[in-house]
């Protein structure tokens, strides 16, 4: 289960929709906003996301760690809007017979929802200046000047 | 020419300042409209990181455009 969330992520309740009693293993990753980017100061993170492909994708990420890892099931959350330093951004939880299969398939589903979802963010800086991750050196106008 | 509407995402809107227009295009594939819209949305790499979609499916820049599609056009992604 892939899901967008426009509201803070229950961490408890998707925990606690992962019992299962031939799971041995629960593994999780929470992905928190953090005051501190490549040097500069963040206040906050702004989160946009194409939901019907984030959504599509992200489901294929999860049906792949099932088959890869073959574990018991997999499930991610991803927000969107106006993050604050310290909100969850994102969380994975896998649960496995053991911890070797819930290890690796969590870590698959953070690093392919990072690299292939039509998710952007927004970082908001200490100095004013705003800027998208990824996005800037491709910018045709250096409008937002922190590098 | 061709009517596509090309939607923005991220920066690419923000430098656009639409989320989306519809536009009369010399486009055959992604790419063109890709290439045909840059000062739209501003992107001055090749392609770099970017990625693409016709009608809410991931295509590749070769994939045919028709007359009628929505063209989605992704700046480099950032989740998590």
């Amino acid at each position: 289960m892939f899901r967008i969330k426009s509201t803070a992520i229950d961490v408890e309740a998707l925990r606690a929709g992962l019992g299962n009693p031939a799971a041995g293993a629960l593994c999780t990753f929470e992905g928190l906003v953090r005051n501190e980017n490549e040097g500069h100061d963040v206040l906050k993170l702004e989160y946009e996301a194409y939901e019907p492909l984030a959504v599509t994708e992200g489901e294929q990420v999860i049906a792949e760690a099932r088959d890869r890892f073959g574990v018991l099931a997999a499930v991610c959350e991803h927000r969107t809007g106006l993050l604050e330093i310290g909100e969850c951004a994102v969380w994975v939880g896998v649960i496995a017979p053991h911890r070797d299969e819930a290890f690796r398939a969590c870590r698959y589903v953070i690093d392919e929802i990072k690299h292939r979802l039509p998710i952007w963010k927004k970082e908001y800086y200490a100095n004013g200046d705003s800027g998208w991750v990824n996005c800037e050196r491709c910018a045709e106008h250096g409008k937002h000047e922190h590098d | 020419m061709k009517r596509v509407t090309v939607k923005y995402f991220a920066m690419f809107r923000e430098h656009a300042g639409v989320a989306e227009e519809t536009l009369q295009l010399e486009a055959d594939t992604a790419m063109d409209v890709f290439e045909q819209t840059r000062p739209r949305h501003g992107c001055r790499e090749p392609l770099g990181h970017c990625k693409v979609a016709i009608n809410d499916r991931m295509v590749d820049w070769s994939a045919p455009v028709a007359e009628g599609d929505t063209v989605l056009l992704f700046p480099p992604v950032a989740g998590g």
